[in-house]
């Protein structure tokens, strides 16, 4: 399918869903609350098969988090960009490791370096930081470390 | 923590492998819950040579990230900058010269190959052989010599630039390809009698590891992880980049999902990448290696995603930028990481004898993980 076929099948899912136009790919931006039935619907659903995760990651925009997650189909070889907005104060979102089961170590990653909470997800713990480390999240705009940064 | 060594409440032992390990390659620790020899869990513990490249790379300008990313996959460099360059050219619409087209996929087809005969001297000798990988370094040491020559580096190239190549080649090139293609040919059969059609090797690595295709593409593995069970998944073939969509090669597949359909995946993939540097290297254009490019590079406000095909799997970088000299967040995907996150799946249930066979042939490169 092309963007604006998928743009069409995606409205029919989640009418709420907002689009981002311009760049390579559809951009969906959602609300957090409804991610995991959305996920699961573009999973499932017969005509989109979105059955490939090869990118989540998270930004910070300072007054906000927005989760980005990547997605393809290994099938019909389309992809999309799903974007969610996360409050800073309380940045949470329902994990999707049991849709796509390469989001536990990745969510694991943005949790360690953004501190996005992952609801039920089953093991949220650190995974590149060393044991012990104290909550500060290394890829936020406002971490800094005047001993180990190198900055140019 | 990660436990202390001994058993748990049931009664199982917990051991350590790495992170000083000659079979993890690299600082890679795994905490591995056994049942008798039976693997019950592998637990990743990443993060010993993390440099948080991503953090680092939010300072430096477009010019300058592309010799970090050498440092990652430091046996894929030359890819690894080949979709740093692609990506500032896809946010600028700079048109690269034909000539600078074809060079860097002859470089990107030397660099699978030598990625690929390094993996295969290392599997050989985690297995308990240490002939091939004299074997495997003869032919390494020729394409090696190839980059010195021409890139002036043996491992991190940072050959590539924004509009092309850093410089043009070296005048013995082409003939220094084709003895190496040469040598490669009489020796390839040499790989085949030693370790591909040795019992030993086959019974080892037959039946182990075996993950199935919807699990492979669950797990996001990419690169011969995904095409050993089956699934196309080569980025040059189903979104081609450069002038990948021109040239001849076939994808490679194999349908087993196990260590040794992983293997036969890469075996034969060294073969394909002969086959595109043969249809290329008396076809080099005449021209310029680099387009005229502004002094400062500023990708316009936007998001950008450019994957390659490295010798391990789908690489993906993900720039967001706010129309300055540098990225404001930059993200890499690397193969790695996900390949990776199926070791556990795998090994459950294996013997903890296979588990250098699974990591062999999921073929981790630590610095490429832990970024």
């Amino acid at each position: 399918m092309d963007n604006e076929e998928l743009k069409l099948a995606i409205t029919a899912l989640l009418p709420t869903a907002n689009f981002e136009e311009g760049g390579e790919w559809l951009n969906i931006l959602i609300e957090p609350t409804d991610w995991l039935p959305f996920a699961q619907q573009l999973r499932n659903e017969y005509a989109l098969h979105f059955d490939y995760m090869f990118c989540l990651t998270c930004i910070d925009w300072k007054t906000h988090l927005t989760m980005v997650y990547h997605l393809s189909s290994t099938k019909y070889r389309h992809n999309i960009v799903v974007k969610a907005k996360l409050d800073k104060a309380k940045p949470d979102i329902e994990t999707v490791c049991h849709i796509w089961r390469t989001a536990e170590f990745h969510e694991r990653e943005v949790y360690e370096m953004f501190g996005v909470n992952f609801l039920h997800h089953p093991d949220l713990r650190l995974l590149i930081l060393p044991d012990g480390w104290e909550g500060r999240n290394p890829l936020l705009k406002d971490f800094d470390d005047p001993v180990n940064m190198i900055k140019l | 923590m990660v436990e202390e060594l001994g058993t748990n409440t049931e009664g199982d032992l917990i051991i350590n492998v790495g992170p000083q390990h000659p079979a993890t390659h690299g600082v890679l620790h795994l905490v591995i819950t056994l049942n008798g020899e039976t693997i019950k869990k592998v637990e990743p513990h990443l993060g010993y040579i993390h440099r948080s490249i991503e953090k680092m790379c939010e300072s430096l300008t477009y010019r300058q990230y592309i010799y970090v990313t050498s440092r990652m996959d430091y046996l894929s460099s030359h890819i690894n900058n080949h979709a740093c360059a692609l990506i500032v050219e896809k946010g600028m619409q700079i048109e690269v010269p034909p000539r600078a087209q074809v060079i860097r996929v002859l470089m990107d087809e030397l660099t699978r190959i030598a990625s690929h005969e390094l993996w295969w001297g290392s599997m050989a000798m985690d297995l308990g052989a240490f002939t091939p990988f004299f074997h495997a370094f003869r032919e390494r040491e020729a394409i090696n010599e190839i980059m010195e020559e021409t890139c002036g580096a043996r491992l991190t190239m940072n050959y590539m630039v924004p509009g092309g190549v850093l410089d043009d080649l070296h005048p013995d090139f082409q003939r220094k390809v084709k003895e190496f293609i040469s040598l490669y040919k009489r020796k390839i059969s040499e790989y085949d009698e030693i370790v591909t059609g040795n019992i030993i090797f086959q019974n080892r690595m037959k039946g182990v590891g075996v993950i199935s295709a919807a699990d492979a593409i669950s797990f996001g593995c990419s690169g011969p992880a995904l095409r050993g069970s089956g699934v196309s998944c080569d980025i040059r073939k189903i979104y081609p980049y450069e002038i990948y969509d021109k040239i001849e090669f076939d994808e490679v597949l194999e349908t087993a999902g196990d260590s040794f359909a992983r293997y036969m995946v890469r075996i034969r993939e060294m073969n394909q990448s002969i086959r595109i540097i043969e249809q290329l290297i008396d076809n080099i254009p005449e021209g310029d290696f680099q387009a005229k490019t502004k002094a400062v590079l500023k990708l316009p406000k936007g998001e950008f995603y450019q994957r390659v095909e490295t010798a391990r799997g789908e690489f993906g970088i993900f720039i967001v930028s706010e129309g300055g000299t540098n990225p404001y967040r930059i993200k890499f995907r690397s193969p790695g990481f996900s390949n990776l996150s199926a070791l556990d799946h795998m090994a459950r249930g294996s013997k903890i004898g296979d588990l250098v066979a699974m990591m062999g042939t999921l073929d981790l490169v630590i610095p490429d993980i832990d970024r």
